[in-house]
């Protein structure tokens, strides 16, 4: 018995009572779990290999890179050993563009979540959904960080993981949070010698970080902090103090301006990496209509959830960063813990034996949250870096919008983000508002004095990837639906009994000529929709 | 901008704005460029300005290409395939005879 690798769409089955989203250590252990009590299991995860970002690439990586990636990353090849020896439907290189709750007003009593793999697009129903999406970074927008050669820490760390592979030297790493200092380390072992660490950290000496420093003394993260900074400081030259950064260049970064107490300084630069944290990726969560709230000591918006990860949505669950940072072993935890809840709400298992499953996972949670808050509080970023002051810097990435027209149009008072996107297209770009929603939220509490939890950020909608039309074009389609899009009965079309549309010959990749041998029928209506989208994703 | 640490041992070949391109199998496409030396994927649709990948994990969307005929592909989510034709995007496409002004498209 093994994992059953799923490569097309149509090798998933119709309906699963727990699908899980995501194949890093929420992901896997939630799957675990369920699968072990017996639930029909489904993971879809987008990498073409299961580890999540933490764990990339974990099955397959090369004993001689452990001694640059480090024995954290290497823990992760257990849990991708158990996962493989699994008997659950495992679907890699997918991408899960929508998730929709049940609906009493139209009959629908499951979760469907809409996904492609292979090229193939597939409704898929579940009783369950654990949304398991990680992370993703905090972007820091600064002068510049649109010019090639800038990439996150993160993106470092994926190359360092993935391929062996390490940014040209001089290397400027700036920014803060403990995977700087972990990039940093892992940089050092590989064989950098030209690297330089931009801290842009604020004061240990703050009250609201001491407080948490007792708690954090008796934390697992302690001994592993302060060996990693000393490291650091000697191998490396490290900047503490920076309150400003600028990256220099024309088309590729070349240098970093930055200013300190002392004054500004420049330095050059053949690779910027970025990093001022990581906050839940909750694009599917806020889509799928789950209440969102605002996390003040993580600056950043979280699903609401209960003690045991259930969300706002009946059915919907969260586990693993998503739902709060917390880290990769919090999320193994977590993922086991919102697995026993979905069993338990499905009656697939009984509720006392629940209870005695989470009694020993949830002090182990409590564990690993132990020190959080501290380095929660310690890694907030400046103020300057969460809302920049210069009036130039690129906040929109795709759309180009800087902080000075954003300014400008809160100014005009929108009631709010969403308003301001349609002033603006802040955040209507192809990222989906991935890489400006938190500085939007931040520059328009910074404005109006209020908290960024007061603001609010975008509302999305599916598909919150972008997905062919060719490809909604093929699903099945209700008779409504379709006599909404065309305007005729669903008789008059070549619907085939499942409602799919007949329209064999429709093909984004050479739209613009595609013929169709009858212009009347639905799928032409389609293919034409099709053929006057052209080089932009579909995007709310 | 990337250097591999270790030499390719089950290698890969594809194409990039017609220059051969060798690769790790299972490489991401967008980390095969990056460590081939090719930091520019295309220039943005609202300025032409130059862009490359950025985060790695398909969150930025920075390095979209077009993958054998298909475009916007994500480079960061795409494993290379021996004999892929990849080419770069420059800025936004003609829409159906439109072109771009600053006014936005115009016939």
């Amino acid at each position: 018995m093994s994992l059953r690798e799923v490569s097309t769409a149509s090798d998933l089955r119709e309906f699963y009572d727990v699908l899980i989203i995501g194949a890093g250590p929420a992901g896997m252990t939630a799957a675990l779990e369920a699968s072990a009590a017996g639930a029909r299991v489904a993971v879809l995860d987008e990498n073409p290999r299961p580890g999540g970002q933490i764990y990339r690439d974990i099955t397959r990586n090369r004993p001689e890179r452990k001694s640059y990636l480090g024995p954290d990353y290497w823990k992760g090849k257990q849990l991708a050993e158990v996962f493989d020896r699994s008997t659950i439907d495992y679907a890699p290189r997918a991408t899960v563009w929508s998730l929709e709750g049940p609906d009493e007003t139209v009959a629908k009593v499951r979760n469907v979540v809409g996904v492609t793999v292979g090229g193939s697009a597939r409704m898929i129903e579940a009783d369950a959904v654990v949304l398991a999406t990680g992370a993703q970074e905090r972007p820091m927008p600064v002068p510049g960080w649109t010019l090639q050669r800038v990439m996150t820490a993160g993106a470092a760390q994926i190359a360092l993981k993935a391929a062996g592979a390490m940014p040209s030297e001089p290397i400027v790493l700036a920014g803060c949070g403990p995977l700087l200092y972990l990039l940093a380390s892992q940089l050092i072992d590989a064989g950098v010698s030209d690297l330089t660490v931009l801290d842009t950290a604020q004061s240990t000496f703050r009250m609201s970080v001491l407080r948490h420093m007792p708690e954090f003394l008796r934390s697992p993260y302690v001994l592993k902090g302060i060996r990693l900074l000393f490291k650091v400081k000697c191998q490396a030259c490290v900047v503490s103090g920076v309150r400003s950064i600028a990256i220099t260049g024309t088309e590729r970064a070349e240098g970093v301006r930055f200013t300190t107490a002392g004054g500004e300084q420049a330095i050059p630069a053949s690779s910027v990496l970025l990093h001022q944290g990581v906050i839940p990726s909750t694009n599917l969560t806020n889509a799928a209509g789950c209440e969102l709230r605002w996390n003040d000591e993580q600056r950043a918006f979280e699903p609401v959830t209960d003690n045991e990860g259930r969300s706002s949505r009946q059915g919907i669950y969260v586990a693993g960063d998503g739902s709060g940072i917390a880290g990769a072993q919090a999320a193994e935890v977590s993922g086991r813990i919102a697995a026993l809840a979905a069993l338990c709400d499905l009656g697939l298992v009984s509720v006392t034996a629940v209870a005695a499953r989470l009694k020993p996972l949830h002090k182990q949670a409590r564990r690993f949250l132990r020190g959080r808050a501290f380095l929660d509080v310690l890694y907030t970023p400046r103020p300057s870096f969460l809302a920049p002051l210069n009036p130039e810097t690129v906040v929109c990435r795709c759309e180009e919008i800087t902080v000075r027209k954003i300014r400008e149009a809160i100014a005009l008072r929108p009631p709010g983000p969403n308003q301001l996107k349609t002033f603006l297209r802040c955040g209507m770009g192809q990222c989906q508002g991935r890489l400006c929603a938190a500085t939007v939220t931040e520059i328009m509490a910074e404005e109006r004095k209020v908290s960024p939890g007061d603001v609010g950020t975008y509302r999305l909608r599916s598909p919150v990837k972008p997905v062919r039309l060719a490809e909604l074009a093929h699903l099945p389609h209700t008779p409504r639906a379709l006599k909404a899009v065309t305007g005729r009965d669903a008789v008059d079309h070549d619907t085939n009994e499942t409602g799919h549309i007949s329209c064999p010959d429709t093909d984004i990749a050479s739209c613009g000529q595609v013929q169709r041998r009858r212009p009347t029928s639905a799928g032409s209506s389609l293919t034409m929709m099709a053929s006057t989208w052209k080089g932009r994703p579909v995007s709310s | 901008m990337l250097k591999r640490l270790n030499r390719i041992e089950h290698l890969v070949q594809f194409s990039f704005d017609g220059t051969v391109v060798q690769a790790e199998q299972g490489d991401m496409l967008a980390i095969a460029l990056l460590a081939a030396g090719i930091d520019h994927v295309r220039q943005s649709v609202v300025s032409g300005s130059p862009r490359g990948p950025y985060c790695l994990m398909g969150v930025c969307f920075e390095c979209l290409v077009t993958v054998d005929g298909v475009q916007n592909r994500q480079a960061c989510m795409v494993e290379v395939e021996d004999g892929m034709t990849v080419l770069s995007q420059k800025g936004a496409p003609a829409i159906l005879g439109l072109e771009a002004s600053e006014e936005g498209m115009v016939p």
